[in-house]
């Protein structure tokens, strides 16, 4: 009720929303966003019935515990063997832990040359604030690449393992949907993640492009933005994802990014095993581009870790991206 | 430094980015790459050979330009070079000998992802060769394992995810016991490269202090290693898993990815324990044991089997018995003899495979001995080559398994007190191996009335008869010129210390 407006234009004010919503005339959601109630599958009794006999049918077949004693007596003095072995086992271990140096003693023989040159001369020679990611990315490369491919490779093993061939996958999601498990439109999800994913990936960007001067790096900063990946997913659906992120440009990313890793890292080992000057500048140390190959790095790994953390949760809650 | 010495590490870098490449691309062109990668390996890797078997000495090559200890290092000499070319031809062989059965038993569409499982897996294998540093062969013995899990399951039906899954929790315990070992050995040193760590050994080991610790290493470390090479009583993981999986799986994993383990053990004793430590420790005199254990043991379930893939699987138990009893010995003779065992059990056993194959497939698919009497009249091929592979597991001269064996034999001799138990238990299991294989080979050329199965030819299997007969010539040329052979064994034993 607007004494300066006509009502045909005070309807289209938020102010007009505003007070209807308050007042309870009109409920915003109804008709607008579809609720669903979650539909737990249903097995028949008779199946689960089926499947019981079965397999106590085999139990039964293979071990017939009650006729055949010398089964009972083995599974007794398996348990109590193995039980046995752990505490052995344990018991041995903590027994040298005991003769272990101490730690924190400044004579242990871990405080040696090594740790001593990573802190001491670290900063000069990669430049890095972060000594961390100034060990793990230039002193010891070849490992953090390994270590990178260990991911790489267990993607590829998931995918062995959980993936749906796409021809089945479209039969499948064309009458449920791809949200079979879940409720459609969660409205209090999809509002938290519109607000938290941009502050998540900025977040992530963030501690990937600091790895060299704060803590952090690839490998962490990649996890962050993995993670905000699977919240957009889970509460806007993999329909409105795949606009953005679907197998396609996760090839590329991926790829991308192992091979741009791969590029830099065998420039930094073959240049470096021949006594060859490699040009990759240091920069002066604080600065946001300074570490030598620690920031290009730190994103091609970032990349990675974020597509493998959302490949696993595609692969295991769809079976495909 | 000239050129060829870039090469070790040019291969390793090599496999891991054809695997990344091959993730994106369509089943053909993994194939070729992954056949392209493998050949450019086998070249520069002989290139590799012959470069330091011209100057006589072998080089470390620095990763990036921090010098150790600082930064990763790989090393090369005669016996890694020699091992590394081995199992490039190995994994050649054995991909083209399956690659037919790995159509018809892998989806369509998840076979690109067998050449990237394959590329990394080589990869892996090779950085486990040429390793010099402990925590860069931990990072590697870890994809090999996922590479081989993978590997086994992707067959799928319920028998290899059952495989995998054991596979994989044997796997991870041998693992997990690696690395508290190269934990501890970090907290005794404060080195994680294998010669600064054997310095900062023998210096501990002079000086007394920190026995126990020292001698709990060694014992995680041989343990773990030898549990991921499937030694006597952590084999369990093993029967299944090369029974079942795709049989270019099967080849690889038997010949390659145990072996890489064991050199890795090799390695470990020579480069980083130290060899004298290592035998003063009495854990070899328990590898002996165990070794001794599976040469028995697993000759005895390979008789009671009835399956043939599943036989052959158990008869490496028995093969890897040898290997660990050639280590055990403790005497040059014995690691010699044991490190020739490798490299003629994986020409062997990836034949045995490949030839099983075929005869199964011409008796509907069934492994039961039953169905596979006369197969061999059937695909006759398969069948000979079958029987050469047979002959050379039990031992008959002409082939690499007789050569292995005198080596053991005359390696058994020098030692006074394992002399006798070595010697016996050999000749047990000689003749334990033949009772199995004899079996199996005067089954197959059994005649059978009828033609209840259908007969192949040469033509319908040409790749596959070529393979074949590149495993025999391998068998024989390691059979019949095996002198150049173990000389380059010592002069790269030699080179380790």
């Amino acid at each position: 009720m607007s004494k300066l407006r006509p009502q045909s234009e005070y309807e289209k004010t938020a102010a007009f929303h505003f007070f209807r919503w308050l007042s309870g005339s009109k409920d915003p959601y109804l008709g607008e966003v579809e609720m669903q109630p979650q539909k737990e599958t249903e097995t028949p009794v008779a199946t689960i019935l089926d499947r019981m006999d079965e397999r106590q049918m085999i139990r039964d077949k293979i071990y017939d515990v009650d006729k055949n004693r010398m089964l009972k007596f083995f599974n007794k003095i398996y348990v109590a063997s193995a039980i046995l072995f752990c505490i052995v086992l344990v018991g041995l271990l903590l027994y040298t832990v005991s003769y272990l140096p101490r730690t924190g003693n400044p004579s242990n023989p871990d405080n040696n040359i090594v740790s001593e040159r990573y802190i001491e001369n670290g900063l000069q020679e990669t430049g890095a604030l972060n000594i961390v990611a100034g060990m793990i990315l230039t002193y010891r490369a070849f490992d953090t690449f390994g270590e990178t491919n260990v991911l790489f490779i267990a993607t590829c093993c998931v995918m062995v393992l959980l993936m749906i061939d796409d021809a089945i996958l479209k039969k499948i999601e064309a009458h449920s949907g791809d949200r079979r498990f879940e409720p459609k439109n969660d409205v209090i999800l999809q509002g938290t993640a519109f607000i938290l994913c941009p502050i998540i990936f900025i977040f992530g960007i963030y501690i990937i492009l600091n790895g060299h001067l704060s803590p952090g790096g690839g490998f962490s900063g990649g996890a962050i933005l993995g993670a905000g990946l699977i919240l957009y997913t889970s509460a806007f659906g993999f329909r409105k994802t795949q606009r953005f992120f679907d197998e396609h440009v996760y090839k590329i990313a991926k790829i991308t990014a192992l091979c741009m890793y791969g590029i830099i890292g065998s420039y930094f080992y073959i240049t470096g095993a021949n006594g060859i000057e490699n040009h990759i500048p240091l920069g002066l140390p604080g600065r946001i581009l300074s570490g030598g190959i620690i920031l290009p790095i730190d994103i091609c790994v970032g990349l990675e870790v974020a597509c493998t953390m959302y490949a696993f949760y595609a692969l295991f809650r769809r079976g495909g991206l | 430094m000239e050129l060829v010495q870039n090469f070790p590490a040019v291969s390793i870098l090599l496999c891991l980015f054809a695997g990344i490449i091959s993730s994106g691309l369509k089943k053909k062109a993994a194939r070729w790459i992954n056949t392209a990668l493998i050949l450019a390996e086998i070249v520069l890797n002989a290139c590799t050979l012959g470069y330091l078997l011209e100057t006589g000495e072998s080089y470390v090559y620095v990763m990036g330009k921090f010098p150790a200890p600082w930064g990763n290092e790989i090393r090369a000499g005669v016996l890694e070079a020699l091992t590394a070319l081995f199992f490039c031809v190995i994994m050649l062989l054995s991909l083209e000998g399956g690659r037919k059965k790995l159509a018809d038993e892998v989806e369509e569409g998840k076979t690109y992802l067998y050449y990237v499982l394959a590329d990394l897996l080589l990869s892996s294998l090779l950085a486990l060769v040429y390793t010099n540093d402990l925590f860069t062969a931990y990072v590697f013995v870890e994809i090999n394992t996922i590479a081989a899990c993978g590997l086994i399951m992707i067959r799928q039906n319920g028998r290899t995810i059952e495989a995998a899954a054991r596979y994989m929790i044997m796997s991870l315990l041998g693992s997990g016991l690696l690395l508290m070992g190269i934990c501890m050995l970090y907290d005794l040193t404060g080195h994680l490269l294998m010669s600064n760590i054997k310095e900062q050994v023998e210096i501990l080991y002079a000086s007394g202090e920190y026995k126990i610790p020292l001698l709990v290493t060694i014992a995680l470390i041989s343990v773990g290693l030898s549990i991921k090479s499937a030694l006597f009583p952590f084999h369990a993981w093993l029967p299944d898993a090369y029974g079942y999986s795709t049989v270019s799986s099967a080849a690889i994993l038997s010949s390659l990815v145990s072996k890489g383990y064991i050199f890795l053990l090799i390695k470990i004793i020579y480069r980083v324990i130290g060899f004298p430590i290592f035998y003063n420790s009495r854990i070899i005199d328990m590898l002996f044991i165990f070794g001794l254990m599976g040469m028995v043991f697993g000759s005895l379930s390979a008789i009671k089997e009835n399956d043939v893939r599943r036989m052959i699987a158990f008869s490496s138990v028995a093969q890897i018995g040898y290997i660990y009893m050639g280590i055990g010995m403790g005497t040059q003779a014995g690691m010699s003899a044991s490190i020739f065992h490798v490299l003629s059990h994986a020409a062997t056993k990836s034949l045995l495979f490949i030839a099983a194959i075929g005869l199964t497939d011409v008796s509907d698919g069934s492994r039961k001995f039953r169905h596979l009497t006369g197969a061999a009249y059937r695909n006759k091929w398969a069948g000979a080559a079958f029987t050469v592979g047979a002959l050379s597991m039990v031992g008959v001269p002409l082939f690499s398994g007789f050569i292995s064996k005198l080596l053991f034999a005359q390696a058994a001799v020098q030692n006074e007190i394992k002399m006798l138990p070595a010697l016996i238990v050999l000749g047990i299991s000689t003749i334990l191996n033949a009772i199995y294989f004899m079996k199996t080979v005067i089954r197959i050329y059994t005649p059978v009335g009828g033609n209840r199965y259908d007969t192949v030819t040469f033509k319908d299997m040409k790749s596959y008869v070529a393979m074949l007969i590149c495993f025999i010539a391998l068998n024989v040329i390691l059979g019949v010129s095996s002198q150049p052979v173990t000389d380059l064994i010592e002069q790269g034993l030699a080179m380790f210390s």
